[in-house]
């Protein structure tokens, strides 16, 4: 997949949680509707980024793999989730 | 009942959300009364889950290890932010005002932590209560009644603490006397069966959380915690960082003299963790064979190098032989030492 990255943040090396608390510190300076790269050789943030993606209301735009390294692709949202999934149903 | 929200927004709770079954269903039962929930998750360095995954072999299936509070934010359709208890975390594990349970866990005094840094982010993010999923009597240190009290005592925000789950066997706080809460539907969940959560997590079609009771937390563990005290025991506690409580976590640890603590890597994963773990002292490996690596706490003399290269002999591939070489470093200086494998029998007087 090729994906224009609006910036790039190296986690190679770091186990979670610190990949996903450097996303967020980075995600949180960025615009709405930026592209994030992010780098990480642990395979399990295959699962915490879409995760993390979908609790925040960010788009998890996908990944591929290049030798050992994984680059993930994440958009910031364009507008803050307001209402939970259950919220107001009462 | 209808939601008394201050005039023009929504009630917002933030909570403590572990992604075990009780933070899980703490914040449903919430969203289920209308209100806006936002989760913290800690990242404490004591989880084993955390480092299961940074010793994780190639074959290992990845969803054991995935972050709990993500997933159960993801699922919930709730924000969960991961924020890192950092060296003030440590502090407090070092020397908890309310001591410890049985193990090495200061679980009333992490509870407060966690509430006092929930009641910061409230505060700089918004927010009008903190909630928990403690549950009256589950745990024996941390959720009987009094330690509950307490907690709501010191925690800072006395009155706004809610504990939905248990709600019912406590004094109404403040978000009940207002309305934003409507206290009939809180529950009086208490004691150590998980029944009551179970139908819950059936009736709202909660499936995937974690086993219930699992315990997750290296502080609570026999091992880690004789570990533990051992370091405190024998270091200064303004020296002791993050780095030490990594190492408690793995190898094989003896304690040779009130100076000298070696640990030594059990398999390959806890080899290339060590190999990769930058420290200064003194590294043993036998040479030409497979073998553990060794580090040593403190400044081993000659005799007591040799002592540490006959351990990590009886652990090398070579241990059934009468003398093994092994090559021990400490910076630029290497020495290598041919000792016989130490014998099991001396090695229980020694062992952490």
């Amino acid at each position: 997949m090729q994906v224009h990255a609006d910036r790039r943040l190296d986690t190679v090396g770091l186990y979670c949680p610190v990949p996903i608390i450097r996303t967020s510190e980075t995600v949180s300076r960025m615009s709405p509707g930026e592209v994030l790269e992010v780098l990480s050789d642990d395979r399990v943030i295959l699962i915490d980024m879409p995760a993390w993606c979908r609790s925040m209301g960010h788009g998890y735009l996908g990944a591929r793999q290049e030798g050992g390294e994984l680059h993930l692709y994440v958009r910031k949202q364009e507008r803050p989730v307001s209402t939970p999934a259950v919220a107001g149903k009462d | 009942m209808t939601i008394q929200a201050p005039p023009g927004r929504r009630i917002k709770a933030v909570g403590l959300i572990s992604g075990g079954l009780d933070s899980t269903l703490a914040a449903r039962l919430l969203l289920e009364l209308g209100i806006d929930v936002v989760g913290l998750h800690y990242s404490t360095g004591f989880c084993m889950n955390d480092h299961r995954r940074a010793m994780a072999r190639p074959d290992e299936e990845p969803r054991r290890m995935r972050n709990e509070g993500l997933r159960a934010g993801a699922d919930l359709g709730i924000p969960v932010e991961i924020l890192d208890a950092g060296e003030e975390y440590l502090k407090m594990v070092l020397n908890p005002k309310h001591g410890y349970g049985k193990r090495a866990n200061p679980c009333i005094d992490c509870r407060l932590f966690m509430i006092h840094g929930a009641a910061e982010y409230m505060r700089e993010h918004g927010g009008d209560f903190v909630f928990t999923g403690e549950v009256l009597g589950q745990r024996p240190m941390s959720q009987h009644m009094q330690a509950l009290r307490t907690i709501e005592r010191e925690c800072g925000i006395e009155g706004y603490l809610v504990r939905p789950l248990s709600a019912r066997h406590l004094p109404p706080t403040r978000p009940e006397e207002l309305g934003w809460i409507d206290r009939d539907r809180l529950l009086g969940i208490s004691g150590r069966s998980r029944k009551e959560q179970l139908d819950l997590s059936a009736r709202w079609g909660i499936a995937d959380f974690p086993q219930p009771s699992g315990g997750c937390c290296f502080l609570a563990d026999e091992n880690f915690a004789k570990r533990f005290h051992d370091m405190k025991e024998h270091t200064a506690l303004e020296r002791i960082r993050r780095e030490e409580m990594i190492l408690l976590k793995i190898g094989r640890h003896f304690r040779l003299s009130q100076e000298i603590k070696i640990i030594v890597a059990r398999d390959e994963a806890e080899n290339r963790f060590l190999s990769r773990f930058e420290r200064p002292g003194w590294r043993f490996e036998a040479v030409d064979c497979g073998s553990p690596i060794t580090l040593a706490d403190g400044e081993p003399d000659t005799d007591m190098r040799r002592l540490i290269a006959s351990i990590t002999a009886r652990y090398s591939d070579r241990r059934a032989e009468p003398l093994v070489e092994v090559a021990a470093r400490n910076g630029d200086r290497e020495e290598r030492i041919v000792v016989p494998p130490v014998t099991d029998q001396s090695l229980a007087a020694w062992r952490i």
